[in-house]
């Protein structure tokens, strides 16, 4: 019995790890999709629409990885994950890439065997109250019930600040987003801590989003960004490139509306001219064709526009560039050269 | 291929061991065990050099570092900086904690259900049959996060509780709390003098057995029946009642409070262990009611006509006469019934519940990335947890089971 078991646990491990060494990108023009996990359903970030399109922040970059490398950005067979099951997917092959507001750290990238190719987020965990408490610091929340996404480095973070704080907390974990809005709102936990922009993106949805208010603490440095299997580099540097792509056509004022005509012919300044295909082959070195970026910038836009579309200022969810301005106007996000 | 039909004339040959029945069967085991063997080995090598491929090589060290995160449910002290291992440890106890308060609940209810179904009265039968097939047919996930939905949105929360004109007030005679993060109900403080009142209780118990074991001796010797019920709620109750106050109530009652953000004081259930316990009793108990009904159904209704004819009476009937025949059939298939409740346990972190998948085979698992070992370690606790109840429970069977002259 016990002998049983085990090897049923070998047998799945041994299919789960089988497929790690192929080569994604062969598997995914085989398939004719890409498979890109999301997550369950965050408002602005991944979720689907009433007639189940997806949409969001994250499914724009699986789109534009999927336009750059199949010519189509509707080829994206979307997976939701939720925070635990998320590294198992993408560990296991279920998955092409993962972008779903998955924290960059030490660990998942050399421990659990994962490539981040960048940060598309810079983001960092805050606390959500409803008003009527009358909370106004984290500090304030000694024996409070927090409500937390389990799974995720928000968990931990956590634990570690009401140990500093020397303050008590009564977790409750739930699995997903949803489950999590649903149990704040009946009062079950007093609190809802997760990544500030999942907490503005929750607000939102809220029926009354003035009766809650965020926190000023931000505990955490939680830099999130798309990540993929270790072990294969062209498929890695695919996503990378893809997404350093969309965050230097914004430097470069290469926007859905113009990408079409700058992409025609060769223009006269050389970074655009490499970018978009008309001058050199960077295409090729990744193992794409020359109009790759072109087809990336051209399906939901730059690295701004998608911004602005999902979660910007002028959309419900509402959260302004701040750290997340390109680094010309003093935010973080930055590309390293198409050269 | 060649037919060789012609009989055996001495010596060996090959080709006996397909053709002559004497070794046929023994060839076709040996190269179904080979087989076998074979399929394994490629099992374990594949596994090993894949998961040395991904650069994960099995181990177990990881069980030692700490965990890092925090568990709301815990019997034993934990905390943050303990170990994955001491996590996993808060996690079986919190799955045995479960397991145990939902067999026990899960036999009350099944027992209970199972005789009022046999009831004459149709409106209590259909009644209960409604129950039986509505928890036996419809998943046990979808009954705990229904259960949890109910107790989240019905019961107010804390907040309600306070100020003046507080919306939700406390329950008998302000001494429990019903919120919808959990129950909180008076608990007992110790002072001075409580040990003894405590011996005293223990003491009236081990009385109370004695008191059994000899009225059943009187019983036999004599044949005189003696109220034994109330004799022995007696011995229960009063020499502790007794002592309690003959040493001036050492044992007080601590209230839960209103305090901050939740209520603090007294004993606390979480909403999630309660909608566990609660939706894994009532769907098992479903299932042990039909048990109980098959025992006593089994049970020839010659048996109680006799019995009656000798002019035993109802109540004497049944725990006499049927229900020693009935325990025989039902025991071994309850066995099962709480190993399936113990299991079903797993769904926990459906509503939040932290017990050993949402330890071992949660928090840890996804932060360590140790899938292989988590789940290994993770199946050989269930798996020890159940052989542990069906061992136990098999001893029971044999104490019950008809003894033949």
């Amino acid at each position: 019995m016990k002998k049983s078991v085990f090897l049923g646990t070998l047998a799945a491990a041994s299919v789960a790890a089988g497929v790690a060494a192929a080569g994604t990108l062969d598997d995914v023009k085989a398939a004719g999709e890409l498979k890109c996990g999301v997550s369950t359903g965050l408002v602005g970030f991944a979720a689907a629409d009433a007639n189940g399109k997806w949409g969001g922040f994250d499914v724009d970059v699986c789109r534009a990885v999927a336009a750059a490398v199949l010519g189509d950005g509707s080829k994206v067979k979307f997976v939701p994950t939720t925070g635990k099951t998320r590294f198992t997917a993408l560990a296991s092959g279920e998955v092409d890439m993962l972008a779903r507001n998955t924290t960059w750290t030490f660990s998942r990238d050399v421990d659990l065997k994962f490539e981040f190719v960048g940060v598309n987020y810079y983001d960092g965990q805050g606390f959500m109250v409803p008003k009527a408490l009358g909370v106004t610091s984290a500090k304030d929340l000694d024996g409070a019930t927090v409500c937390i996404q389990t799974g995720t480095t928000t968990e931990l973070n956590l634990a570690d600040f009401f140990r500093s704080n020397n303050i008590s907390y009564e977790p409750v974990p739930v699995e997903t987003n949803a489950e999590t809005q649903a149990q704040y709102l009946a009062g079950a936990c007093d609190v809802y801590t997760t990544d500030a922009s999942g907490l503005a993106a929750t607000r939102a949805t809220f029926e009354n989003p003035d009766d809650h208010t965020v926190l000023p603490e931000i505990i955490s440095k939680e830099p999130l960004g798309p990540l993929v299997r270790h072990g294969d580099n062209q498929w890695g540097d695919i996503v990378r490139w893809t997404l350093n792509a969309l965050i230097t056509a914004e430097e470069l004022n290469i926007t859905s509306a113009n990408v079409a005509q700058s992409s025609a012919a060769a223009g006269n300044n050389p970074e655009v001219n490499r970018l978009l295909g008309t001058e050199g082959d960077l295409g090729a070195m990744l193992g794409l064709d020359k109009a790759w970026a072109s087809r990336a910038i051209a399906n939901a836009g730059n690295y701004g526009e998608i911004f602005a579309t999902n979660i910007g200022e002028g959309s419900p969810i509402g959260i302004a560039r701040g750290l997340n301005a390109p680094w010309t106007d003093g935010g973080l996000i930055y590309s390293p050269p198409f050269r | 291929m060649s037919a060789i039909t012609d009989p055996v004339k001495g010596g060996f040959r090959p080709s006996m061991l397909l053709y002559d029945t004497r070794y046929r069967s023994m060839t076709i085991q040996i190269i179904a065990l080979v087989g076998f063997l074979i399929a394994i080995g490629w099992l374990v090598s594949n596994t090993a050099q894949n998961l040395a491929d991904l650069g994960k090589p099995l181990g177990f060290s990881f069980l030692w570092e700490p965990a890092g995160y925090d568990i709301n449910q815990r019997l034993i002290e934990y905390n943050s900086q303990m170990t994955h291992a001491r996590a996993s440890l808060v996690g079986v106890l919190n799955t045995m904690l479960v397991a145990f308060l939902g067999c026990i609940t899960a036999t009350v209810i099944g027992v209970l259900v199972g005789v009022m179904r046999l009831s004459k009265n149709w409106l209590i039968s259909r009644l209960m049959t409604i129950y039986i097939e509505g928890f036996r047919n419809v998943p046990v996930l979808l009954w705990i996060l229904i259960t949890m939905a109910i107790f989240i949105e019905v019961f107010p929360q804390p907040r309600d509780f306070r100020g003046e004109d507080a919306v939700a007030s406390m329950s008998l005679f302000d001494s429990v709390a019903l919120t919808n993060r959990g129950i909180y109900i008076p608990a007992p403080t110790w002072f001075a003098g409580s040990g003894a009142v405590i011996a005293v209780f223990l003491a009236s118990i081990v009385g109370m057995v004695f008191f059994g074991k000899w009225a059943r001796k009187r019983q036999e010797q004599t044949g005189e029946i003696l109220p034994t019920f109330w004799i022995k709620l007696a011995i229960f109750f009063v020499p502790a009642i007794l002592a309690y106050y003959i040493l001036g109530k050492p044992i007080g009652l601590e209230y839960p409070e209103l305090k901050g953000f939740n209520f603090k004081g007294g004993f606390y259930m979480r909403n999630s262990l309660i909608a566990l316990w609660f939706a894994l009793s009532l769907y098992t108990a479903a299932f042990i009611a039909e048990t109980v009904r098959s025992g006593i159904q089994a049970v020839s209704k010659g048996q109680t006509e006799a019995a009656a004819a000798l002019g035993l009476r109802q109540g004497r009937i049944t725990s006499l006469v049927v229900l020693p025949q009935a325990l025989r059939v039902i025991i071994p298939p309850m066995i099962s019934q709480y190993l399936n409740l113990t299991k079903n346990s797993s769904l926990a972190i459906a509503v939040g519940y932290m017990d050993i998948t949402g330890t071992l085979g949660g928090i840890t698992l996804n932060q360590t990335g140790r899938e292989m070992e988590c789940l290994m370690i993770l199946m050989a606790i269930y798996l020890a947890i159940s052989l542990t109840i069906s061992t136990v429970m098999n001893w029971y069977n044999d104490r019950v089971k008809l003894q033949e002259r």
